[in-house]
């Protein structure tokens, strides 16, 4: 199995995509019929695929709010939760260890158990806005960062803590200059997890947004896949394609960080 | 310290905890509640026991797709981790071009699941066109299209972290085996499969667990056509819920079974796979 192999393997594993792309540029009519010609003279269409997707759906505004609940809610997890998790860690009582449990057990309950009741609570509460998202999102993805969080607290010598407390420090100075620092890494980690997680999921905004005003990327695709009988195939060709290259775009600029992220993420599980 | 930490408690717990309480603790103790009780909204609800537990299990297309969704945990996992397995024991041989070729790998890992579903039945039901048929059809199309879908999806994950679990391998352990006359199959099975056994758990774990939990990509590939035979546990519950009325109770009695099942099987697997890890 060498280099010739695999690249062979490369080339079929990113041909969906390229496959896509290429029907973007097809006229609509064309595309169900015969999803593997090329654009030809009398299929080609340039942009205007592009251009509907984007005046008749609002894809762009789409993208507007999926970037704003992804982006707030990733630093609301990292700094709410990491907080939280220092503290569990470093103060034994029986509420932080009950604390820590919760979270686990959090991890493992499907979204499903919690999806209706969930969509009844952000309601009533009037968190179906994308600010009231950020703080579900922090709720929900809460478990698995105060794990991975506690997970590298207990790895810091408790030393460097105490000398900064004895100097005068009060908790919020040490916690902010001695020990957000030496878990940067984690920072990343846990970043880059929840931003995969966040950016691309479907059921939660779909379900506690509101979607008439809100849609997010994953919502748009749904909504215009299913408008029956008025599906607009060349839009959506367009449309998964601009919804796939911010995050190619994403994951080429920070490569290493993501893989590195994901090998800390499953070593601590 | 713990005291001179405790006074400023608020800072630190309040803001987690509140959003906790809000968007997990609360709807998962209504979840359990209304799951005993008939309801369309929560002011309405009427206690009515197990009864839409009964209905639940009882519940044909239920029962159909918990089949569908174990026969597709299990293939997926399999097809995934082998395949994952075999190729980060050829990327840590030092290829060249590997680091181009992890890339290529992982790349689709970072695609939404409702994009993935829709650009995967254009190229299925363009295949299947040929041969006069579409993925709506059979749910045995819906199946291993699912197979493949989330295997593309998946095996750059689990390839990251089997290279990782690879790289930790002391070399001397396959040298000293090799000196001792071990083949290429008996270094792997005596040698790296033990030591790779923390990174098999983490990896099977997640791959049983999405497989179960999946949802996205049944969502777009197929929404459960042909007639909810490809549906899965997970748009199963997502139908009770939403598609029909006064089963709201039934669904939720359903999601809680599911969130049993998943953590029966996730207890179980990680038994069975913890048991077999050899001390480091």
């Amino acid at each position: 199995m060498g280099t010739g192999f695999f690249t062979v393997v490369s080339l079929v594993y990113i041909a969906p995509i390229v496959i896509v792309l290429f029907n973007s540029f097809k006229s609509k009519i064309f595309i169900n019929m015969e999803p593997f010609k090329l654009p030809g003279a009398d299929t080609y269409v340039g942009l205007q695929n592009y251009a509907n997707a984007i005046t008749k759906y609002d894809f762009l505004k789409a993208v507007g709010w999926t970037l704003f609940i992804t982006v707030f809610s990733v630093l609301a997890i990292l700094i709410c939760t990491s907080m939280f998790a220092w503290y569990i860690t470093r103060v034994h009582t029986r509420f932080t260890k009950l604390a820590y449990i919760l979270c686990v057990f959090s991890m493992v309950v499907p979204f499903q158990m919690v999806m209706f009741t969930l969509s009844l609570v952000t309601d009533r509460l009037g968190l179906n806005t994308p600010w009231g998202l950020v703080v579900i999102y922090l709720g929900f993805g809460a478990g698995l960062s105060v794990f991975m969080f506690c997970g590298f607290v207990k790895a810091i010598p408790i030393e460097i803590e105490e000398a900064a407390l004895i100097d005068g420090c009060s908790p919020l100075q040490t916690f902010f200059s001695v020990v957000l620092p030496i878990m940067k890494p984690t920072y990343i980690s846990v970043g880059i997890l929840e931003t995969m997680w966040i950016w691309n999921d479907f059921l939660l905004p779909y379900l506690t947004l509101n979607t008439n005003k809100y849609k997010t990327i994953a919502i748009v695709v749904q909504y215009m896949k299913g408008s029956y009988g008025r599906v607009d195939m060349g839009a959506i060709m367009a449309a998964l394609i601009m919804a796939v290259i911010p995050v190619i775009v994403f994951y080429l600029s920070c490569q290493k960080y993501i893989i590195k992220g994901v090998a800390a993420g499953a070593v601590k599980g | 310290m713990e005291k001179a930490i405790r006074r400023y408690a608020p800072i630190f717990i309040i803001p987690t905890f509140a959003a906790f309480a809000i968007g997990f603790i609360v709807p998962f103790l209504m979840g359990l509640w209304l799951s005993l009780c008939d309801f369309t909204t929560v002011t309405d609800a009427k206690y009515v026991g197990f009864s839409n537990y009964v209905k639940a299990l009882t519940d044909p297309v239920f029962r159909h797709a918990f089949w569908f969704t174990a026969a597709f945990a299990v293939v997926s996992l399999a097809v995934i981790n082998v395949i994952a397995f075999a190729i980060a024991m050829a990327l840590t041989r030092k290829l060249r071009g590997t680091n181009l070729f992890r890339t290529v790998f992982f790349m689709p890992n970072l695609i939404g699941g409702i994009v993935l579903g829709y650009i995967w039945q254009l190229i299925f039901n363009g295949i299947l066109a040929h041969f006069n048929a579409a993925l709506a059809l059979s749910e045995k199309y819906g199946f291993w299209g699912l197979v493949i879908l989330v295997a593309w999806q998946q095996i750059g994950y689990m390839m990251i972290i089997y290279i990782a679990g690879l790289q930790a391998i002391p070399g001397e352990l396959n040298e000293a085996a090799a000196i001792d006359g071990a083949s290429g199959w008996q270094k792997l099975w005596k040698v790296t499969l033990p030591m790779m056994m923390p990174a098999i758990t983490i990896c099977t774990f997640l791959s049983i667990t999405n497989g179960f939990k999946l949802f996205d990509q049944n969502l777009s590939l197929t929404a459960g056509e042909p007639a909810q035979m490809s549906e899965m546990l997970a748009l199963n519950i997502y139908n009770t819920f939403y598609s029909r009325v006064g089963w709201e109770g039934v669904g939720q009695a359903k999601a809680v079974i599911f969130f049993l099942l998943v953590v029966a099987i996730g207890l179980v697997q990680l038994k069975v796979t913890r048991s077999k890890e050899v001390q480091q």
